[in-house]
């Protein structure tokens, strides 16, 4: 692969877009540095002579389980001893060298096993038949004959270990290897603790912050409180005696100070003079933007999805109802604030990141140092939580130009302030809907306009040419709910803030809105929220309604609650699973909220996983409850006001709900995601109890801002 | 020069007072398991035991552990073996992990004290602050840590 075709494909998958699918190569792969691994079967897995299987993960772990679910795919298939497989991060590098071996290399868009299960299937697949056939050899029978399973061949009395035969495998070709069906799955769909757990309880893991390089710096960065702004000046000198400081570099719209210690580095920054241009972003308002963008409502918009006729069936309608609802910036907040360690050296550039793409890391890295692709080393270390952000490589551009500047391993420091101001943020919007009824209370008009900050008009342009951002109307364009005449329209409306991809994207805001007016509906039809929904799916949602048959038995749907506590659902399908999800919650009468549980249906067809995948649903629930209950960036002046956990608060444990989370799978072809699916219910489900309990229709984010006493 | 001992062993440290015990330990004796989350003491992903009691070591100046007992999570035993680990992969507790050292210091200090907590103890102790949302598994890991040590004892 050339240099322009690797940028160009890497460019394309920083954002989580769906690339053309392909096999990648499994051939005798060698590490590009001529190393010797004898045990290295193909390029996703290594077994050393002990047994020990040495699988290659090209994703990376967040937190959602991908160093054990995706060694579980490749093990179930090579017929691999669970208890000797160990979880190594793939080489970005290599994958570049070697005709992009390790496929894409980006996670996100919860697409870590529906992307890759087929290859890595694939790969396990292959690797068994090389370690068949080595046997085979060996013993002068036909392959057919051999069995292996438990990480041994055996066939009749005779057995081989696959660390006896890893060496002679590895030099064996076959040809393409047919992979399992489901029903003959040995280890996926078992519960299996993560592998990476060990490491994560004696603070033995390496996070991208922890990274010790020999002769290593640290820099800490101040940007432009308001984005996009630029550096006019700084004065260094008022610092450069201070103890440790070794230099400034200047930044786009940024200042980094690197000194021989962190807090040195930090607390000269804290003190460094620095004029700011302000930029266009200057005077404006979180609050004057929430005014436009409602404003904006009134307008035409582009279509995005229609169906029947609207404006007739409005127009004839025996009532109608309409709502706004709106939804603020978010930061991701993720745990470990981002950094990014990096050695720029004049023909090879080393980078330590916990980061999404380790493919972005490259071509980011590559062109901040201008160096060739091939000669950058990316390494990736764990995450501490990546909800989108950290697929975003600006910090790592940052890194790498202090590196450069400083000739020596630098480590770079957001701090938590610097975090949450950094932009990138879950986009605003503002969402219009009405609907028709027939005399008979059926609904025969569905309206939709929404006015949202595009996410791709900065990252790919040329996407959003027609007017609608994709992003923006998930959630929106398609609807399940059988109602004959549809019009959802949209309206791109930028603000100076970055915007990116944050956990479930516009699934994030757009359910929210839908589901809560949807039960809003269903009051004016004077029918029970999840009767009403019922009525409205058709039989071609089949799997929908399963989840809300599942739902409605688990959460004791319609028994009767205390006064000032009630119940309130939502459903949606996004990432190629549904998800379903009832809320109990308590309000006193002062008005203060606590979601008491959360019962989830989920359908994503097939588990690998069942632990981590009950995990990241009690995930996506913690983290869309915390941004529904106080999330929201405030802009003054064109700067964002928050700064930190005093003022952008998390869920702390306390508030937590209890979680209860039921498969229902309807397994065939259908493999979905579970990062993200578990998040868009739990707003509008806890907004719909909320309404049970207090007759208070919200609207808007965060709960926070709203009212909520009764009496 | 600041002397202190971590995890059993003395240090004679050459740093400003002030600085945050977080980053001595972190970037002075590369003890890098205690985390930085917030610096304002907000979200305990920084939580170490000084003489035994959790203490934010972000907001900790290095001044205020001059002469004392630190222990971290690297010192909280030598083989994953206390309850907390123990309970902590038993119940598969983890997701990212970066909040965990300072759950799992805050859990273990918390059990130091009160060997059989309720929810209402844990929640009042446990204010750690994890965005993976692993609150339901740290609650039950925190109640089998407390039997593991329960059993451990007896």
């Amino acid at each position: 692969m050339n240099r322009r075709r690797f940028l160009k494909a890497t460019a394309s998958s920083t954002g989580g877009l769906v690339l053309a699918f392909h096999l990648p190569a499994l051939g005798n792969a060698r590490p590009f540095d001529g190393t010797d691994l004898a045990g290295e079967i193909n390029a996703w897995l290594v077994i050393d002579p002990d047994d020990t299987v040495t699988i290659r993960v090209a994703q990376s772990e967040m937190g959602e389980g991908v160093f054990t679910s995706l060694p579980m795919i490749v093990a179930d298939e090579l017929g691999a001893d669970w208890s000797k497989v160990r979880a190594e991060y793939a080489d970005a590098n290599r994958s570049l060298r070697e005709d992009r071996v390790y496929d894409r290399m980006g996670t996100g868009g919860s697409r870590a096993i529906v992307h890759s299960r087929p290859y890595l299937q694939a790969a396990g697949a292959n690797a068994r038949e090389r370690l068949v056939r080595a046997a085979a050899n060996r013993w002068g029978v036909d392959p057919q004959e051999c069995t292996a399973a438990d990480s041994r061949v055996t066939h009749a009395d005779k057995e081989l270990r696959y660390g006896e035969l890893a060496a002679e495998a590895a030099a064996i070709e076959v040809a393409e290897v047919p992979i399992k069906t489901p029903d003959q799955f040995t280890l996926i769909g078992t519960p299996q603790r993560r592998l990476d757990a060990p490491a994560k309880v004696d603070g033995s893991a390496v996070f991208g912050i922890d990274v010790r390089v020999p002769d290593m710096v640290y820099a800490a960065v101040a940007h432009c409180p308001v984005m996009k702004g630029k550096v006019r000046s700084f004065d260094f000198s008022r610092i450069a005696d201070r103890p440790g400081v070794l230099q400034a570099v200047e930044l786009d719209g940024a200042v980094a100070v690197v000194a021989e210690h962190y807090w040195q580095a930090r607390t000269a920054l804290d003190v460094l003079p620095i004029e700011w241009d302000r930029g266009v972003g200057a005077g404006t308002s979180s609050g004057d933007w929430e005014r436009e963008f409602v404003a904006a409502l009134d307008g035409d918009g582009v279509v995005a999805h229609e169906q029947g006729d609207t404006t007739a069936a409005f127009a004839t309608a025996a009532s109608t109802i309409e709502a706004d609802y709106a939804a603020p910036y978010l930061a991701h907040a993720c745990m470990e604030p981002v950094n990014c360690t990096a050695h720029v050296q004049e023909d090879r550039v080393d980078i330590w990141v916990g980061a999404q793409n380790p493919e972005s890391v490259l071509a980011v890295g590559a062109e901040a140092a201008g160096v060739e692709p091939q000669n950058v080393y990316p390494h990736t270390c764990f995450l501490g939580g990546g909800f989108g952000r950290r697929s975003n490589p600006d910090f790592v551009r940052e890194a790498v130009l202090v590196s450069k500047a400083v000739g020596r391993p630098v480590q770079l420091i957001w701090s938590r302030e610097e975090d949450t101001r950094g932009g990138w943020y879950r986009p605003m919007a503002a969402l219009r809907f009405s609907a028709a009824f027939d005399a008979d209370g059926n609904p025969v008009g569905w309206s939709n306009h929404s006015v949202t900050h595009s996410i791709l008009a900065g990252l790919r342009p040329e996407t959003v040419a027609s007017g609608v951002d994709r992003t923006s109307v998930e959630g929106l364009s398609e609807i399940p709910y059988a109602i004959p005449n549809q019009r959802v329209t949209h309206t791109i409306r930028n603000t100076h803030l970055s915007t990116w991809f944050w956990r479930s994207v516009g699934n994030s805001q757009n359910p929210f809105a839908r589901e809560c007016f949807v039960d809003e509906m269903a009051l004016h039809a004077d029918m029970d929220p999840l009767a009403f929904r019922r009525s409205l799916l058709g039989s071609e949602h089949a799997d929908m309604l399963r989840v809300l048959e599942v739902l409605e038995e688990q959460s004791g749907w319609g028994a009767a609650l205390p006064a000032g506590t009630g119940r309130g659902m939502a459903i949606h399908e996004s990432f190629g699973s549904i998800v379903g999800q009832v809320a109990e919650v308590s309000v006193s009468k002062d008005g203060a909220v606590k979601v008491e549980r959360v019962v989830s249906a989920v359908d994503c067809g097939h588990l690998v996983n069942p632990l981590s995948a009950e995990a990241q649903i009690e995930s996506s629930i913690v983290y869309g409850l915390t941004a529904a209950l106080y999330g929201k960036m405030t802009v003054e002046d064109g700067a964002v006001v928050e700064s930190n956990f005093h003022d952008y608060p998390m869920l702390h444990m306390a508030d937590a709900p209890k979680m209860e989370t039921h498969f229902t799978l309807s397994g065939g072809d259908k493999w979905g995601g579970l990062g993200e699916p578990g998040l868009p219910p739990t707003a509008p489900a806890v907004c719909n109890a909320i309404f049970a309990a207090t007759g208070k229709r919200v609207r808007s984010l965060p709960l926070s801002e709203h009212d909520l006493s009764w009496s | 020069m600041t002397e202190l001992t971590v995890n059993g062993q003395a240090h004679a440290l050459d740093a400003d007072p002030a600085t945050p015990l977080l980053w001595v330990l972190r970037d002075h004796l590369n003890l890098t398991g205690t985390k930085y989350g917030c610096g304002i003491s907000q979200c305990g992903a920084c939580t170490v035991h000084l003489d035994g009691a959790p203490v934010r070591s972000c907001v900790t100046p290095l001044a205020a552990a001059a002469g004392k007992q630190v222990t971290t999570i690297e010192g909280l035993s030598d083989d994953a073996s206390h309850p907390v680990q123990r309970a902590w992969i038993e119940h598969d507790v983890p997701q990212c992990g970066y909040c965990q050292s300072g759950q799992i210091m805050a859990a273990a200090a918390l059990l130091a004290t009160n060997a059989a907590p309720t929810d209402d103890d844990i929640d009042a102790a446990m204010t750690n602050v994890c965005r993976c949302g692993t609150y339901q598994r740290v609650r039950r890991g925190v109640h089998r840590a407390a039997e593991l040590a329960r059993t451990q004892e007896a």
